[in-house]
């Protein structure tokens, strides 16, 4: 390790520009002429549009445009997509409702795009979309997940029960015979709570057209430019694909949510054609709230067979999934493929049968949110095993290691294949860490002061590095999920990595530049990492599950490999020697057993001067790409333990310890690794005790902004304990298996174990509120929180 | 936001003088309730009319028996008046209990208590202590002024100028907070000045804030936190919403009174 | 429209202004600063803190014309020319940010959190004052952190120049 080389924990290099107010995020962008548009949102949850009236608007101040979905229709652009294909059991596809950008005939949640305001100012925008009167004629709606199946409510035509999918995965028949078998079963019904992602800084979209040209830019809040770009022009069609250019500048935040092509991004592009003028739309709050798309909202009954040692035998879900009111762009893919996938944890389960309704009902659209699947699995898991352990009398650690897998690989029932892990060492590492010896002294001295303490584990495991495109090929993905790189030489030895990750928090610039400076040791300053901009940087498919780190930097691994190949034979000109004695190390490219060395910097030089050799023999020049298709998911997986007092009085729960063991492989720069596991941790506890996407039956949404979702502030958290256990990824290069979304899939259940354990039983809803809690504590039993 | 005029007047006479002339004009005083509902669309008055320049409306001075507080103080100013802290700390508390600290510098006593939002802070300090506002026109007394949710007994155009806290011999203020808003779920104010007793509670009824008399008459017995043991106001005048449940709230607002008065005595 | 006069960052300007316009916008759109962030409608993630007269507001609570005759000091203005102020490198060095977006209004929040209390601020003091400043991305473990170092190092520096 060389100071700013893997394993160093440097600090951030883009942190100047962010901490002295010189990040450059959508929003902060104004385009010459630039317009406004302020989207005329339904307010109604399911409602048949009767006539919309738009002269009153249209004649207000400042207005530019005010265009419907009849606009859209008129100009033969397509609608938003679902980019991955699930088959029910029976073989059938999945039921897609059509998915207009601006809604044609009728409107289907809260906060559904009627028609999009142009103006010379954003209060002129919005002025004016007051006027747009739309005549509704409404319709019953239905929001639950549970009852949508069998609700009179056809939220689309082409699925009269509401039904996208029957899914399933895993062994019926062994499964149902290993649970005849069986000694004990363990059973629970589970909500999985609906989130709302929430990144602080709001989605926004600058849609820009050039007449001179005919080509287009969008400047958008997007993890993954280059999809969207594909998703525009392939199936949208706004423009084709050479004469769109997408950026997404500084990111403030995604967790899934800015994965997804949206309706305003779509319109706001389209309509810079039709007004002649950049068109610019930033999300409010409350828009944010009700349009981007939200995260989980599970219910499932899971049930675990065990044999009489505690060994357990086989597991079963059912699960219902909402989708809510249109399939967003991977939607379909999350509670079937990135879920049931996980339902062997970490453990040794001989059969498993999982089965997932997607239902639709008028609601936001649900996709992924940090953890995506994951989280939800892992939930059904680690509370199903720590029931299970307790109904047996055993400790819930010695429990889980007893049926921890310990060899590998070890091929699961239901599709994965692990490649490599230690839980064991994990688990001591938290139980040590955690103090575990010491919880029950610390229980009395809670008891002394009135109050309940808790212990509660979590024993996750995660499908990271997404993925094998083959492999998802297989499975329905309309892409393929490899990474591509480029690394670009300049004749002074400084080096540009083209990506196509995207950075929106992870500190990609740092990290990725310290593996350049370490493998072509080229000072870290001296390397500049460029992504996000569809005319700089060649296909990538962009940042999400975790895979900039096990997918990107494998890219830019092998880009860099033929970086080095190619300096070898420039290096054998430049010192007259043959390309098989040349060794490169520490930055500089040597003669095997001669005192000769040429530095990095001056290969690269004569790359470009190319006097050394005839550009017939070698091409000048030094610049690599790859592509990198992983040939595994990778694995992270580890221990995550919470311990909490609650006050009996309030039903407060407070977390007094948390700590986390995580096995992310190779390292790259632990400082941020370390704040991934934070942040993870940060919003699986807001998962479990505060955040709660509540409509009404009416079908609107009751926690549309921060009055009412409880988002988690720097007084609802600890400070946590992390540690790290290592066995290096085998499937790729670098050894890295991922750390984006660890602490979000692991909290959920540890901290529901923790208060469950404190409390008594098992009937505590999530989130744990102070209500739930207590009303779990006082009656035995917990309404939910939504009415 | 809706257009507006804007006014910033130097004095309540010349604010009273344009609130008569503009029928929707509104007052701003820190303008942390009225902006976020503008902006949000669910009010637009045709002009504003801030207070903000009037230093006349700030200041915190002991008068007698009482602490008077103008009303464009702000929730840090109480907070972190030493004559507050002196005379009456539970008041100084709760106004530290406010939002959060950027909120603090510009939210007003005044603003809060013409509001009556049911789940402010003030409103049951008001009452709590017995205040008297004071206006440009007149006095009222708090158990008059608050007259129901979001209202009070000002006049259109009237200005709160002053609040005026007579000085207990003890009072706190236990707050739960809602855990998204963080706004008051239930909040009790407890005071004790001679035998007048007084429980004011905030957050949980459903017709704002409100005297919890049968507390008032258990702590004129003695008032220790003991007192009040097992009570709690009964639950059908308690709000009902996604964060708490009457049964809930009713608990709550037994636990903050009980907390209120064992901050009160020094328990 | 109504005409403002107020120094931000040190400088003086004057503008006219649709009185609608809030503080925040002012900067962003008028002044073209554009470190201090909106992220809520409802006063509550304070990625738009500002100071005004020496005091943290949040921007997108505060008309433009209410500023009038203020000094306003934006994130923009808190370094002193290439010199990071202590608390811009406290965040740096303990990685107190990720995505940047909720960090100007922190790095503000953090500093009038020490001209009122002081440099020697305990974890949960911090933690209690940061009530109106979310970070989606940090779990704040790294920012409490970075605002007890950050605390230190103001005095320091406050120290050191009243010595020299």
């Amino acid at each position: 390790m060389t100071g700013t080389g893997i394993g160093a924990p440097v600090r951030r290099k883009e942190d100047q520009r962010f901490i002295t107010g010189k990040g450059r995020y959508t929003d902060d962008l104004t385009r010459p002429g630039q317009a406004h548009a302020y989207f005329v949102r339904s307010p109604h949850a399911h409602a048949e549009i009767v006539k919309i009236d738009k002269a009153a608007a249209e004649a207000m101040p400042g207005v530019l445009a005010v265009l419907t979905g009849d606009d859209l229709a008129a100009d033969n652009i397509g609608g938003l997509i679902c980019g991955w294909m699930i088959h029910s059991k029976d073989g059938s596809p999945m039921k897609a409702g059509a998915h207009p950008a601006l809604a044609q005939g009728k409107v289907r949640y809260v906060g559904d795009h009627v028609a999009v305001v142009v103006a010379e100012t954003l209060a002129q925008a919005r002025d004016a979309a007051e006027a747009v009167e739309v005549d509704y004629k409404l319709l019953p709606a239905i929001a639950d997940t549970a009852t949508a199946r069998s609700s009179k409510v056809v939220v689309h035509d082409v699925a009269p029960d509401n039904t996208v999918y029957e899914w399933h995965l895993g062994d019926k028949d062994a499964t149902e015979a290993a649970f005849k078998k069986a000694k004990h079963v363990t059973t629970l019904d589970i909500t999985n709570n609906r989130l709302i992602p929430n990144p602080i800084e709001t989605r926004a979209a600058i849609g820009e057209y050039d007449m001179g040209t005919d080509n287009y830019t969008l400047y958008t809040t997007s993890q993954n430019p280059h999809v969207a770009r594909l998703v525009l022009s392939a199936f949208i069609g706004i423009a084709p694909e050479n004469k769109l250019r997408v950026i997404a500048p500084d990111v403030g935040g995604g967790f899934g949510s800015k994965i997804f092509i949206y309706a305003e991004e779509t319109v706001c592009v389209w309509a810079s054609k039709k007004v002649g003028r950049p068109v610019k739309w930033t999300s409010d709050r409350t828009e944010a709230f009700l349009s981007d798309a939200h995260g989980r909202d599970h219910v499932t009954r899971a049930q675990l067979a065990l044999d009489d040692n505690g060994k357990i035998l086989a597991l079963r879900a059912h699960t219902i999934a909402n989708l809510g009111a249109y399939l967003s762009t991977f939607s379909s893919s999350v509670p079937t493929y990135l879920y049931a996938p996980l339902l062997s944890g970490q453990y040794d389960i001989p059969a498993i049968y999982a089965e997932v309704d997607g239902v639709y009902t008028n609601t936001a659209p649900v996709d992924a949110y940090r953890g995506a699947g994951r989280p939800e699995a892992t939930f059904v898991v680690e509370r199903l095993v720590e029931v299970a352990a307790r109904e047996l009398g055993m400790d819930p650690a010695k429990f889980r290691k007893k049926n921890y897998i310990k060899r590998f690989p070890h091929q699961t029932p239901v599709i994965m294949n692990y490649d490599v892990g230690d839980y064991g060492a994990s688990l001591e590492k938290a139980l040590e860490m955690a103090d575990y010896k010491g919880f029950n002294k610390r229980k009395r001295e809670s008891a002394k002061k009135g109050k309940l303490r808790g212990i509660g584990f979590s024993s996750y495991i995660e499908a990271c590095g997404i993925a094998p495109s083959q492999a998802v090929g297989s499975l329905g993905a309309g892409v393929g999920l490899w990474e591509s790189a480029e690394v670009r030489v300049n004749p002074t030895g400084s080096v540009e990595v083209l990506t196509g990750s995207h950075s929106h928090g992870q500190g990609h610039e740092t990290t990725f530049a310290q593996l350049v400076s370490e493998r072509l040791g080229v000072d870290i300053n001296n390397v500049n990492i460029v992504h996000g901009d569809t005319d700089k940087v060649q296909f990538g498919m962009g940042t999400y599950g975790s895979r900039s780190g096990a997918v990107g930097m494998s890219a830019i691994t092998r880009a860099i490999d033929k970086v080095i190949e190619k300096g070898k034979k420039v290096a054998a000109y430049a010192m007259e020697a043959s390309d098989k004695d040349i060794e490169f190390a520490d930055g500089k490219f040597s003669v095997a057993g001669t005192d000769k060395s040429m530095a990095f910097g001056e290969i690269a030089l004569q790359a470009y001067i190319a006097h050394k050799f005839s550009g017939q023999d070698l091409e000048p020049g030094l610049k690599e790409g790859a592509f990198y298709d992983p040939t595994n998911f990778t694995f992270p997986a580890g221990v995550h333990i919470c311990e909490v007092e609650i006050d009996p009085d309030t039903g407060v729960t407070t977390i007094e310890r948390f700590t986390a063991v995580d096995d992310f492989g190779v390292v790259i720069n632990p400082m941020i690794v370390e704040g991934q596991v934070h942040g993870g941790i940060a919003q699986g506890v807001g998962q479990a005790l505060l955040e709660n996407a509540v409509y009404d039956e009416s079908g609107q949404l009751v926690t549309a902004s921060y009055m009412d979702y409880a988002m988690p502030r720097a007084d609802d958290l600890p400070s946590f304990d992390v540690g790290m256990t290592v066995t290096p990824c085998p499937s790729n290069p670098l050894g890295i298996k991922g750390c984006g979304e660890a602490g979000a899939i692991a909290a959920p259940p540890a901290v529901i174990n923790a208060i469950t354990n404190a409390v008594g039983h098992e009937d505590v809803p999530m989130p744990a509120t102070p209500r739930a809690v207590w009303h779990a504590i006082h009656k035995g039993k917990a309404p939910m929180a939504a009415e | 936001m809706h257009a507006f005029e804007y006014h910033r007047p130097s004095n309540v006479r010349q604010a009273a003088a344009l609130l008569q002339k503009n029928e929707d004009a509104k007052i701003v005083a820190g303008g942390h309730t009225l902006l976020p509902t503008m902006k949000q669309r669910l009010a637009a008055p045709s002009a504003l009319v801030d207070l903000g320049a009037m230093g006349e409306l700030r200041g915190i001075e002991k008068k007698g028996r009482a602490v008077v507080i103008g009303a464009m103080s702000t929730h840090a100013d109480v907070a972190t008046s030493d004559v507050v802290a002196e005379a009456i700390p539970g008041l100084a508390k709760l106004a530290e209990l406010i939002g959060d600290p950027a909120v603090r510098h510009r939210g007003t006593i005044g603003g809060s208590i013409a509001n009556n939002d049911p789940a402010a802070d003030y409103p049951a300090a008001c009452i709590g202590l017995g205040a008297t506002i004071i206006t440009n026109k007149r006095k009222i007394v708090a158990e008059e002024f608050f007259t129901g949710m979001f209202d009070t007994a000002l006049d259109e155009g009237e200005i709160i100028t002053k609040v005026s806290f007579p000085i207990p011999a003890k009072a706190a203020y236990a707050k739960f907070r809602n855990p998204a808003s963080r706004y008051a779920l239930a909040g009790v104010f407890v005071s004790k000045r001679g035998s007048d007793i007084r429980v004011a509670v905030t957050g949980a009824g459903s017709d704002g804030v409100f005297r919890w008399s049968e507390a008032e008459e258990a702590l004129a017995k003695r008032f220790a936190p003991k007192s009040l043991d097992g009570m709690s106001p009964p639950a059908s005048g308690m709000n009902t919403d996604i964060h708490a449940d009457a049964e809930y709230r009713a608990h709550l607002v037994g636990v903050m009174a009980r907390r209120a008065v064992a901050a009160a005595t020094g328990r | 429209m109504a005409s403002v006069t107020m120094t931000v960052n040190g400088k003086s300007v004057t503008a006219d202004v649709d009185p609608r316009t809030l503080l925040a916008q002012f900067v962003r759109e008028h002044l073209r600063l554009t470190g201090t962030h909106v992220g809520c409608d409802t006063s509550q993630c304070g990625a738009c803190v500002v100071h005004v007269d020496g005091k943290a507001v949040k921007a997108c609570t505060m008309l433009a014309v209410q500023a009038d005759g203020c000094e306003v000091l934006t994130i923009e203005g808190l370094a002193n020319g290439a010199e990071l102020h202590p608390m811009q490198a406290a965040f740096r060095e303990h990685h107190g940010l990720q995505c940047g977006y909720c960090t100007p209004g922190m790095i503000m929040t953090a500093v009038d959190m020490v001209n009122r209390l002081g440099s020697d601020l305990d974890e949960a003091t911090i933690r209690h004052e940061l009530e109106g400043n979310i970070c989606r991305c940090t779990g704040y473990h790294n920012i409490v952190r970075a605002v007890e170092t950050g605390a230190k190092a103001m005095t320091e520096g406050g120290a050191r120049q009243a010595a020299e």
